[in-house]
């Protein structure tokens, strides 16, 4: 076993079994879930009123260009004359998607892939590995946007994309962890109860991987939706009239100085959503540990 | 009586290293219905490996794993869920033997449900019942293992072990890792399902002194082989082989009355 | 003047749950004291903070004394000159307490070096004199060696034998046959008694074994969730206990060897 290996493993380890925590810490967890809910849900609801109300049609550029913010236009307008709230609110619902589905696609491959190598051992085991290791050696963006220019550019391919390279990240990480829960007592305890591989995996190893599995999924999020934010700047994203805050950014690019807002407001949802979505799964994931429940 | 489980000339060698021995080598031995037995040895005696044999959990390299007289087949699976029905454990660790995420109801219960043998109501009167066996009280199926002491956990696994109403216990080191008060209780508890439960038990253990407290007949094991077998009172009151009158040596000693 | 003074020690965690409770004991020159208790029970706590090796996070309060400087609360450069050559520690665990990368020789050699002053030569004999003392075969061999390389009864030895290079006027040893083999424990033990009684130490012997303490001490401490039950000599301890903690703990180690004593006895009968 590698250096790497074992240190992740002992890293896991406490993962697995985080220290029961004082009042204190348990009031500081809750707040910090509270205030992920806020964060997420302010951009969730942003989202959701898009689907049903936009202050103007998205591709109408009857505003002045590049107006400051005022009454007609809550954000100022970008330098089509497109009104920039609407272009957030729209942008809200691409970077949710986006961040989901690429989550979604990562876990769906990279789970059961990492649970079967936990699983098989020996040589499969290596072979697997080594293919998760040359996968994760690539650089995220690169892997995406070889994806995306293989099968153009649209909302589908650039969130399937994003989560085919983020699978080897997860596969590799269930790999590890599974593997710590595979060398627990009540696994082989299991075993002798007759209970099977499917059976164990099912109600031993998935409950337990879950906690740290579900925060790196959280953290994966935040990296898919940076990472159709970058693609967009790149003017790789979906195409126009898309309208992702990463291509805000990018179209705001040129008159920052003038309309900074444009630029910034951009930037701010991103990191609002971001930090988010990092604190309420962290608050989740203890919210759910039964370990935490204070001892009888 | 045909024994219930028993070795049958077993070697057993880990993949690995190539100039490592064998971790068992020619071991023969059977376990009599109600006649707990010690397995005794030091690290590297390769108990730990014959226990993983008897369990069904490693195959052995050559010779045979008997259950009820017929050598074990673990691809045959109506025999290994008769098998497992009859043989259960208890490991050493009560903090890891244990899912934490599972409530003690759910973990007393598992052989119930992965061997079929009742669901629903039921199921739930036969997890009752074994708690109550090992001295715990009913309602505990409803908490998780970490709201537990160690003893406390160490019954809980044997009440999981228990709930299938076995004819063999396993026991790993069950109470090495409890400190001395709950020890003397937990074997006092084995000693007692043992004889109301039909059971027969065979402890794995370093500790002469569990061995002797609980165990009619005693295996010595050192380096993967049997060095002596008997009664207990027989191997640890006349051994006939120096190791084992080294390892009495070696037993520390309260002062006399 | 006692070499080692507690008065009042409490050991408190992060979370404000008390491990050490008001304890108090003095240890003579030359004098053996075991600290008996269960996991949970503060006895290694209390252990470490005599010698001023209290994990991060816990906080000390009361007194103790070694050799007349105050531990509690002092900094590591008034502890420092302490540990060695005042007071040492074997570990439960060797392979925690040894540095796995370096050679054995060489890590033994860095106390002898800076106590008996001595290089070269002179201090590669003295390493494996020390390994010798602690009967260990083909010393050269083991100063080789690296810590994992070596048996745990070896590995042990190689900790006693840097606890004592120093030539400490206490040592303290928490748990140190826990997890090695009965038979090594047996040998292990006689060792350690022979030198601290060749070497007039005192000692404080650590453990939840009444059987192994009374080997080493005649006298010893109960100690149980947090606070100091009991004291007296062993002999006492076991016959007329005072306090019920005490009572059971010694009930229950005696009935375990007499179903050991039983067999044998049954035995040697036929």
């Amino acid at each position: 076993m590698s250096t790497l290996d074992q240190l992740e493993e002992s890293a896991d380890a406490d993962l697995l079994q985080p220290p029961p925590l004082d009042a204190r810490a348990r009031r500081r967890r809750s707040l910090i879930l509270v205030a992920g809910l806020l964060l997420v849900g302010t951009i969730v609801l942003i989202a959701l009123v898009s689907l049903v109300w936009l202050p103007y049609d998205p591709s109408d550029t009857s505003g002045g260009r590049l107006e400051s913010p005022g009454l007609s236009h809550w954000l100022g307008t970008d330098r089509l004359g497109r009104d920039l709230f609407t272009q957030i609110m729209v942008g809200a619902r691409i970077a949710l998607v986006v961040g989901l589905g690429a989550v979604v696609v990562g876990a769906a491959i990279g789970v059961p892939v990492g649970l079967a190598a936990a699983f098989a051992g020996g040589w499969l085991d290596d072979a697997m590995s080594a293919g998760m290791d040359i996968l994760i050696a690539f650089p995220l963006l690169l892997l995406a946007m070889l994806f995306v220019a293989v099968t153009g550019a649209s909302l589908v391919t650039v969130t399937v994309a994003i989560g085919l390279s983020v699978s080897a990240i997860v596969a590799r990480l269930t790999r590890v962890v599974s593997k710590r829960v595979l060398a627990q007592q009540y696994i082989t305890a299991a075993r002798t109860s007759g209970t099977g591989s499917l059976g164990i995996v099912w109600q031993h190893v998935l409950p337990n991987i879950w906690p740290t599995i579900s925060v790196n999924l959280g953290l994966l999020f935040g990296v898919a939706v940076l990472a159709e934010a970058s693609l967009s700047y790149l003017g790789l994203g979906a195409p126009p009239p898309n309208s992702s805050w990463g291509r805000l950014l990018q179209e705001a690019q040129s008159t920052v100085m003038t309309a900074p807002l444009g630029a910034v407001a951009p930037g701010v949802v991103l990191v609002i959503l971001v930090i988010g979505v990092n604190l309420l799964v962290d608050g989740l994931r203890d919210v759910s540990d039964p370990t935490l429940v204070r001892a009888r | 009586m045909t024994p219930v489980l028993g070795l049958d000339d077993v070697s057993f060698a880990y993949r690995g290293s190539p100039a490592v021995q064998p971790a068992v080598q020619g071991v023969s031995f059977t376990i009599e219905p109600g006649q707990n037995t010690g397995l005794v040895g030091e690290s590297g005696s390769g108990k730990t490996t014959v226990l993983r044999l008897l369990l069904g959990l490693l195959r052995p390299s050559t010779g045979r794993v008997l259950f009820d007289g017929i050598p074990l087949d673990l691809n045959d699976r109506s025999q290994v869920r008769t098998f497992r029905l009859s043989v259960q454990t208890v490991f050493q660790d009560p903090y890891s033997s244990l899912d934490p995420r599972q409530r003690v109801g759910r973990i007393v219960g598992e052989p119930v449900r992965s061997l079929k043998i009742a669901r629903g109501h039921s199921a739930d009167s036969l997890v009752a019942e074994a708690l109550e066996s090992v001295g715990l009280p009913a309602a505990a199926a409803s908490h998780y293992p970490h709201e537990f002491s160690g003893g406390q956990r160490q019954r809980i696994a044997i009440a999981r072990a228990i709930v299938s109403r076995p004819r063999v216990l396993l026991a790993d080191e069950p109470v090495s890792a409890l400190d001395v008060i709950t020890r003397s209780q937990v074997i006092a508890l084995l000693a007692e399902l043992g004889a109301s439960r039909d059971l027969t038990v065979l402890m794995v253990s370093h500790d002469l002194g569990v061995v002797g407290a609980l165990c009619r007949r005693t295996i010595v094991l050192q380096g993967g082989r049997i060095v002596e077998q008997g009664t207990t009172s027989g191997v640890l009151g006349t051994p006939s082989e120096p190791y084992t009158r080294q390892l009495l040596a070696a037993v520390p000693r309260l002062p006399p009355l | 003047m006692s070499l080692l003074e507690v008065a009042s020690l409490s050991v408190t965690s992060p979370d404000g749950v008390a491990r050490v409770r008001g304890v108090s004991l003095t240890v003579a020159p030359g004098e053996r004291l075991g600290l008996i208790g269960e996991s949970g029970s503060g006895k290694s706590v209390t252990a470490f903070a005599i010698i001023g090796l209290l994990p991060a996070g816990l906080t000390a309060t009361g007194s103790i004394l070694l050799d007349g400087t105050e531990v509690v609360g002092a900094p590591e450069k008034q502890l420092v000159p302490l540990r060695g050559r005042v007071c040492a520690f074997i570990f439960q665990e060797p392979l925690t307490a040894l540095d796995p990368l370096m050679k054995l020789g060489r890590q033994l050699a860095e106390p002898i070096a800076r106590h008996q002053g001595l290089r070269g030569a002179d201090l590669k004999r003295a390493v494996l004199e020390a390994l010798d003392e602690v009967r260990l075969p083909e010393p050269k061999r083991i100063a080789e060696s690296r810590s994992y390389e070596i048996s745990g009864g070896q590995r042990q030895r190689v900790a006693i034998a840097m606890a004592l290079a120093c030539r400490p006027r206490l040592l303290i040893a928490d748990e140190p046959t826990t997890a090695l083999d009965v038979t090594v424990q047996s040998e292990v033990l006689t060792l350690l008694d022979r030198l601290v009684a060749d070497r007039g130490m005192a000692l404080i012997f650590v453990s939840h074994d009444l059987a192994v303490v009374s080997r080493m001490t005649d006298h010893a401490l109960v100690m149980r969730a947090g606070e100091a039950v009991e004291r007296g000599s062993i002999a006492e301890l076991l016959a007329s206990p005072r306090h019920p903690y005490t009572a059971a703990f010694a009930a229950s180690a005696r009935r375990i060897e007499a179903g050991l004593a039983a067999s044998i006895a049954q035995g040697r009968d036929k």
